[in-house]
């Protein structure tokens, strides 16, 4: 499969996000920045997309995978855990919820009012 | 063999990058499939499993976070290239966006600040300790931009990782009942949803359910990174919490 030139070219982006944030010490991560410069190649290039997308489309089906070796560092807090694990866990649940339920009950709002004739509605989850 | 050599075979390997790398693999997959055969029962997250799993193995065989760490780096590196990747989705949807930016912003304000500050005053009440609480704060963010706000604020930035990847779980766990129990409809809504609450995790979720709640959860996962990164430090300094 064609995977070089494709995983060349999103660590380009990245490397180009990075060294934005070095040289003008912005306060954000250099992937982000990164995604942002590839969406505006996109846009102005339309749809110019190389040898990406396949790429693209695996590192993204197995996304929630690169997350696992951060979240093991919990191993580094246990002690933390142990002694204060009920503040911790009732203040990450329900906050969580909250963030869930106020975004998605704004926006549905939105939507709904502004593509009452598209009818944008797909029943999963 | 004779038990000594099988000692020194498990030393030798036990410090070497390849068995922290190849380990996290081979449990992620087989989270995985065992998630896939419960027709992905939330109780059986993957990225939760996995951890679960992965945390009792360094515990019992007492290996360290740093050495587990030298393997599993490869993985965590790949955050990077996967995040730039999210521009993709995000470019299919983007004649959606069409007169939706200034409320997709004000959502994701909304829902950042609401996380961060509910989320203080609840351990706050809990009887967290200071640091707990300045760690908190950033949780709704992809990890590296969670880490540095932490870092800011004067929270424990590897302690703000792993809180961050525990709301990522919680949210891609109950994301979707709690959508259907407030009959969320549009996965535009439910996407920038899963993206402010829940980051990266909640985008590797919403990806799963369909390419356009993955696209706006990855929008609001990015957009939320820089909008969160601006304003809570200042919030959180006028409500003198540092």
């Amino acid at each position: 499969m064609n995977i070089i030139p494709g995983i060349t070219i999103l660590l380009l982006f990245q490397l180009f996000g990075e060294a934005m944030v070095i040289v003008f010490q912005l306060p954000v991560p250099g992937p982000v920045l990164g995604m942002l410069a590839l969406l505006t190649t996109l846009v102005i290039r339309k749809g110019w997309q190389g040898s990406l997308e396949p790429v693209s489309q695996v590192i993204l089906r197995h996304f929630s995978l690169l997350f696992v070796p951060a979240g093991i560092g919990v191993i580094l807090h246990f002690q933390r855990f142990e002694n204060e694990w009920f503040a911790i866990g009732t203040a990450l649940f329900i906050s969580t919820v909250i963030a869930l339920s106020a975004t998605a009950l704004l926006m549905e709002l939105v939507v709904r009012s502004r593509h009452s004739t598209r009818g944008q509605s797909t029943d999963d989850a | 063999m004779t038990p000594e050599t099988l000692y020194e075979a498990w030393v030798y390997l036990a410090a070497s990058p390849l068995l922290g790398l190849t380990t996290t693999l081979v449990v992620y997959i087989v989270c995985n499939w065992l998630y896939q055969r419960s027709g992905q029962w939330p109780g059986l997250n993957p990225v939760m499993a996995s951890i679960i799993v992965l945390v009792t193995l360094l515990k019992t065989t007492d290996t360290s976070y740093e050495t587990y760490f030298e393997g599993a780096q490869f993985i965590h590196f790949l955050l990077g290239p996967a995040t730039v990747a999210l521009a993709f989705p995000l470019y299919r949807q983007l004649p959606k966006l069409k007169g939706l930016w200034g409320f997709i912003l004000g959502g994701i304000l909304l829902g950042g600040l609401g996380s961060a500050l509910s989320g203080i005053w609840i351990a706050e009440l809990l009887g967290a300790s200071g640091t707990t609480l300045l760690s908190l704060a950033p949780k709704s963010v992809t990890t590296p931009v969670g880490m540095g706000i932490a870092e800011k604020i004067g929270g424990l930035p590897s302690l703000t990782a792993g809180l961050v990847v525990l709301t990522g779980v919680i949210g891609a766990v109950i994301g979707p009942s709690l959508f259907r129990l407030l009959r969320i409809r549009s996965d535009i809504a439910k996407g920038i949803a899963m993206g402010t609450a829940s980051h990266g995790i909640g985008t590797a979720r919403a990806l799963q359910l369909s390419e356009e709640m993955g696209a706006f959860s990855g929008l609001a996962m990015a957009l939320s990174a820089l909008i969160t990164t601006f304003t809570l430090p200042v919030v959180l300094q006028y409500l003198s919490y540092y």
